[in-house]
């Protein structure tokens, strides 16, 4: 898409409806509502499930690079599918999606801009059927660890102010009056953010109907918090969904090169013994 | 199919801004409600019409924020 650092990521709702058929491209539905897919989805698309397909079912981490593959060769995807992932809420868990598939090695991975909301709201075409997809062979490389920070790394950065943090989260959980975001549950002991962080909310990169704003505002809307990607940038949330569309944006749209996803975010360091932790807006 | 008479605003629920949004899938309505910010789905309900399923929405999307904390500076 036009503008943007790396437009080739992002396609439209117009791509996806002219590629449906397409035997190179895999459309795969990621929602935060498990259950919207078989209201209706996009034909052709399959779905994955965040809280069994693409996770580390048994211990707190991102899916296994054996499960990974399995995942995608019952997928039908191979190494050279043109993937694209769409879902709910601005294509949230998409973005997980996507950050994960980068994490191990996949070369054509893309966002459709604006997701489940954006398809639904210009009335194009739903069905209930799942495709028949035909098994493929895949092998995962990595995990790239150049997307992806750890505990350790986090907190050495934010003692030496030597990255820029980006806490996605809203006002709220940022300041530290709410856990959570609104009638979700709580998952820490303390509010609060990572010493040193700006909070840039995750939503606020996109527009009304979901897609991303343009280039040139979501360069103001950084550099108006500092991060201008002069250092490297750490995106955290609250279990790292939200960064992950956060650092999407920040790889990708605009072209940023060092920037990590801190998944274990708040969970994990609200609640840490000792962790240092800043209330209130940044000063 | 496909999503007909899509219909979005925002109001204020149990002292929270939230968003919501409903259209007509086939036979049925559905209605989504998510909470502003950050924008998370927080609710979901379907129903014969439009006020059906909005009803059952805002009803669950009430109950879950009502269960919201809110921590004064000391926390």
């Amino acid at each position: 898409m036009a503008d943007y650092a790396h437009g080739e990521v992002l396609v439209d709702t117009a791509w996806v409806e002219e590629h449906q058929q397409d035997p190179k491209v895999r459309l795969v539905e990621v929602d935060v509502d498990t259950s919207a897919y078989e209201q209706g989805h996009v034909p052709g698309a399959i779905a994955w499930n965040w809280t069994t397909q693409l996770c580390d079912t048994v211990r707190r981490d991102i899916i296994p690079k054996d499960q990974f593959e399995q995942l995608m060769a019952k997928s039908g995807i191979g190494n050279d599918t043109t993937v694209v992932l769409y879902g709910d809420n601005n294509n949230w868990f998409a973005a997980w999606a996507l950050w994960q598939m980068k994490l191990y090695g996949h070369k054509d991975v893309r966002l459709m801009n604006g997701g489940r909301k954006k398809w639904l709201e210009e009335g194009r075409e739903l069905t209930t059927e799942a495709p028949a997809v035909e098994r493929a062979t895949y092998n995962a490389t990595g995990p790239d660890l150049s997307l992806r920070t750890f505990l350790p790394e986090a907190m050495k950065a934010s003692e030496s102010a030597s990255h820029a943090f980006v806490d996605v989260r809203s006002p709220d959980e940022f300041t530290g009056k709410i856990l959570a975001p609104p009638g979700l549950p709580e998952t820490c002991q303390r509010g609060g953010h990572i010493p040193g962080a700006a909070n840039i909310p995750w939503g606020q990169t996109c527009k009304e109907d979901g897609t991303f704003k343009s280039f040139d505002q979501l360069k103001e809307l950084y550099a108006s918090k500092g991060v201008s990607g002069d250092k490297p940038i750490i995106a955290y949330c609250r279990i790292g969904e939200r960064s992950s569309h956060s650092w999407f944006v920040l790889k990708y749209l605009l072209g940023y090169n060092d920037v990590k996803n801190y998944d274990g975010s708040w969970t994990e360091w609200g609640n840490l013994v000792g962790a240092p932790v800043e209330r209130g807006e940044r000063a | 199919m496909r999503a007909e008479e899509y219909q979005r605003r925002r109001e204020e629920l149990a002292g929270w801004p939230v968003g919501i949004v409903s259209y007509r899938l086939g036979e049925h309505f559905v209605c989504e409600v998510d909470n502003v910010t950050p924008g998370a789905r927080i609710a979901r309900g379907e129903g014969g019409s439009r006020e059906e399923a909005e009803r059952a929405a805002l009803r669950d999307a009430e109950r879950r924020l009502g269960r919201t904390r809110v921590h004064g500076p000391e926390g």
